[in-house]
């Protein structure tokens, strides 16, 4: 076949696309384990994923187009429609919504001409909505590429998109750093920390590598001893014993385990491990690398968010300095044969991975479905291997454990919750940030710190969490009575509890991943029937339907996704009776409120096109 | 070599079980019926549908992945959770649109024998989500209407696992998780009509379609007319 005039630049372009694709995928040795890796760099390089792209990647790595396909169509950030040179993701989080995001989304629209979802017609510019990007503390917020911009108002994305139509790049938009390392040259984000309230363990000064030091004097039994006795227990949110849990991998015969990190935290309302991993980077990975010496593990990973991107030089950066002071890398402290690195795997967009089992899938290269238990990923994790997964500040903890004890950590907390909690407090208060609190203290008492006055809901734990009222603010924070991963979200008087409630399950369903039937489907009955509240529509039997939908979503899902997703029904329900009591009519006379004869006849007039001889009182008129 | 049994309890009923038996293969194999419909003998078990589910001491989990375990005490046709199935399988029909009348596999369909194995007779209380799904008739011999899909993954299986093909996958998540064909259309892969992902008790719904022998055997005298599914591996007439 000859090459027509028409075709001539496509096949140009398909084979400079292939040109790249091999570039990328023999970056990383066309192992389709790192898929994630290919992706992102793809979506980087040529702004889109599509079909081609997918078939040649498919080819290089060694699977199907559909396989690839799968993956690409799972995560927010991958698109197999071409985004703009310059990708903007507005986060629209309630707590967003409610400091004025709707605005900004107009603004952006208008400057550009597109609408979200949209790419500029010279593909410059593209705009999308994507859930919570861990700025709570200064929302409404945005990425501009790698880059987040916070405390964002109408006039100041007007400016920001001047510039940027000018030949600005993001990177180099004119702006004051943030406090703490935020102003490091590999940071150099208008990001703020926000620390309101440092506490004893993780906020105040500490001593770097002492936690280390001491840990490596031990045998790793002695290690696992001290962090089980420290009654420590996992800070993402489900609150597993962390000794139990590296005590299972500990106890496998397989030679090959894993140390995960879990910094994808995503849970709407929560942004500590974001500040963490801009502070304490350092403790952290001496966290990690206690733990590879405790279970005998000597290879680590980082899952970080890629909202979180704008971190990932810098965390590069401590994890190499590490490995020049021998901290990392080959016989660590010089002792013999204990070898423990650390990569770091980027995220795509997907609520799920902060799942344990479903962030191993993501780095197994798949979509970010959870895994059937048993086996538990302690047994069998990360291609089969006994991977320990823990939240970024549980390692933080551990570090501190290490050197100060676990007596002096127990000291702190309640019976059944040891030690501090960073807790992200936003929403309707005057002072948003970090507090580092002893568990067990009140709502009421975190209420006042952070100077929330005039506040009829808390959301604790965020919204898989408990949604709790003015009869519950007595109520502490701790496993025992409400737990959560860090996030705490106020709201006003002035705020819609429904509004709230319809919010979380849209939430929920755009973050379910589909894979069984409770999660994919229950999720959006809950949100049709809230709508119809919200309208007051509802009849006292819809109550009772979300009672029972709900229940049969928590007891038959298979992951904590669809296990807590109608918690915001379900509490509001329970904890703002008079809310719903108004807005739900009792039906007297036995009509359905909900159903309106003339709008059901409008489609059948439509179509007959003629009027309804009972229901149009002028039909006769007519005929 | 014997390998040792051990004893559960399904719904107060004593019976064996080997090790490596999932909860569900050892119910079979005593003559008790789970209902399933992700979940056919001779593809890897996946647990998504979740009708198979089952209380263990009290947890609800699914007996097509739990493995058996000494001592267990399985509740499995409660009232409780004959209510979570009939959920599942309303959600089921609500997701998609499933209009039985009219559907090839009407008699053969797994999930309208279900529905009436759960005494589902009548419209339900969920809305109907009426998505706008695609026909893929492009194949000489197969068809997909994906209206009628219940993402149970039993064609991608037989095809990754049993053809070493990969003609399926999943793609999309959350409520736009859908089955996807290995290329632009069912055409452009290399599935057979000979395929384990096509053969009739793969697709337990009227999804994957043989062309030119539909409706071959007549309405009335189809698999489920006569009888109930699960029936047939019961325990109980012939005891």
């Amino acid at each position: 076949m000859t090459n027509t005039e028409g075709n001539t630049p496509e096949i140009l372009e398909l084979e400079e696309q292939k040109r790249i694709l091999k570039e990328i995928c023999a970056r990383f040795d066309n192992d389709r384990h790192r898929m994630m890796d290919i992706l992102l760099d793809t979506q980087r390089r040529l702004r889109c994923i599509e079909p081609h792209a997918m078939q040649t990647i498919a080819s290089l790595v060694g699977c199907t187009q559909v396989e690839v396909e799968g993956v690409v169509s799972f995560y927010a950030f991958f698109s197999d429609k071409p985004k703009g040179e310059i990708s903007i993701y507005l986060c629209d989080d309630i707590i967003d919504r409610h400091a004025g995001m709707n605005k900004v989304a107009k603004t952006l629209e208008m400057e550009l001409g597109i609408s979200m979802g949209e790419t500029t017609a010279d593909g410059r510019f593209s705009i999308d909505v994507t859930p919570c990007i861990g700025m709570s503390d200064q929302a409404p917020a945005a990425m501009f590429n790698e880059i987040i911009l916070p405390n964002l108002t109408p006039e100041s994305v007007c400016e920001t998109i001047r510039q940027l139509k000018s030949g600005v790049r993001p990177e180099d938009l004119a702006g004051v750093c943030g406090d703490g390392n935020n102003g490091h040259e590999l940071i150099g984000s208008q990001v703020r920390n926000n620390v309101r309230l440092r506490g004893e363990v993780l906020l105040c000064e500490v001593d770097d590598n002492k936690g280390l030091e001491k840990a490596l004097a031990m045998e790793p039994a002695s290690i696992l001893d001290q962090i089980t006795g420290s009654g420590l227990r996992g800070c993402g949110g489900a609150g597993f014993l962390t000794g139990r849990k590296w005590g299972f991998a500990a106890a496998t015969e397989d030679e090959q385990r894993y140390v995960f990190c879990n910094a994808d935290e995503g849970e709407p309302g929560t942004f500590k491990d974001r500040v963490l991993l801009t502070e304490r980077a350092h403790l952290l990975v001496e966290g990690m690398t206690i733990a590879g010496r405790a279970i005998g593990s000597d290879q680590g990973l980082i899952y970080l968010r890629g909202e979180y991107v704008y971190l990932k030089p810098w965390l590069e950066h401590v994890l190499m300095e590490r490995r020049k002071d021998g901290f990392l890398g080959n016989n660590i402290f010089g002792i013999r044969n204990f070898n423990f690195d650390i990569r770091i795997q980027l995220g795509a967009g997907a609520y799920i991975c902060g799942e344990e089992s479903a962030l191993i899938s993501s780095c197994e290269g798949l979509p970010g479905e959870p895994k059937t238990r048993p086996p538990f990923p302690a047994e069998k994790g990360y291609l089969g291997h006994p991977t320990i997964v823990n939240n970024v500040e549980t390692f933080c903890h551990v570090a501190r454990i290490m050197d100060q004890g676990a007596e002096w950590f127990k000291e702190m907390g309640t019976p059944e919750s040891k030690g501090t909690k960073l807790l992200s407090v936003c929403g309707d208060c005057e002072r948003p940030g970090i507090y580092e609190l002893p568990y067990g203290i009140s709502v009421a008492d975190l209420m006042k710190l952070a100077g929330a006055q005039d506040v009829a809901a808390v959301q604790v734990g965020g919204p898989s969490g408990e949604l709790i009222g003015r009869n519950g603010f007595h109520r502490t924070i701790c496993f025992e009575d409400l737990s959560t991963g860090g996030s705490v979200m106020m709201f006003s008087t002035k705020r819609n509890i429904i509004e709230i409630v319809e919010y979380y399950l849209d939430f929920f369903i755009d973050e379910s991943c589909g894979f069984c039937t409770p999660c994919r489907v229950g999720n959006v009955f809950l949100k049709e029937r809230i709508g119809k509240i919200r309208k007051g529509h509802a009849v006292p039997d819809d109550i009772e339907y979300l009672k029972e939908l709900g229940n049969t979503i928590i007891k038959t899902s298979r992951c904590g996704l669809g296990q807590t997703s109608p918690n915001p029904v379900l509490s509001s329900l329970q904890n703002f009776p008079l809310v719903f009591s108004v807005l739900v009519q009792e039906n007297e006379d036995g009509l359905e409120t909900n159903f309106n004869i003339q709008n059901a006849l409008e489609e059948s007039r439509r179509l007959a096109k003629h009027r309804s001889y009972i229901y149009d009182h002028d039909f006769a008129d007519e005929s | 070599m014997t390998t040792e049994t051990f004893i559960i309890r399904i719904d107060g009923v004593d019976i064996e079980a080997r090790p490596g038996q999932t909860i569900m293969q050892a119910a079979d194999e005593a003559g008790i019926y789970i209902p399933r419909l992700c979940d056919v003998e001779g593809l890897r078990h996946q647990g998504s549908c979740r009708v198979c589910i089952v209380k263990v001491d009290g947890r609800t989990t699914t007996s097509c992945t739990q493995p058996a375990e000494v001592g267990q005490n399985v509740e499995s046709e409660t009232e409780e959770l004959l209510n979570f199935r009939r959920d599942l399988v309303r959600m089921l029909f609500h997701e998609g649109n499933h209009l039985c009348p009219i559907c090839e596999a009407s008699g053969n369909c797994e999930l309208q024998a279900m529905a009436y194995r759960l005494k589902i007779t009548q419209p339900t209380k969920f809305p109907y989500l009426q998505p706008v799904r695609s026909l893929d008739a492009t194949h000489p011999d197969i068809a997909l209407d994906t209206n009628r899909c219940i993402r149970c993954g039993r064609c991608i299986r037989a095809s990754q696992d049993v053809d070493g093909k990969g003609v399926f996958g999943y793609v999309g998540r959350g409520i736009h998780r859908s089955v996807g064909v290995n290329g632009d259309n069912l055409a452009s892969t290399n599935v057979d009509v000979t395929d384990k992902a096509i053969a009739p008790e793969t697709c337990p719904v009227g999804c994957i379609i043989r062309k030119g022998v539909g409706f071959r055997t007549p309405i009335g005298e189809r698999e489920f007319d006569s009888s109930v599914i699960g029936e047939s591996s019961e325990r109980g007439s012939d005891d």
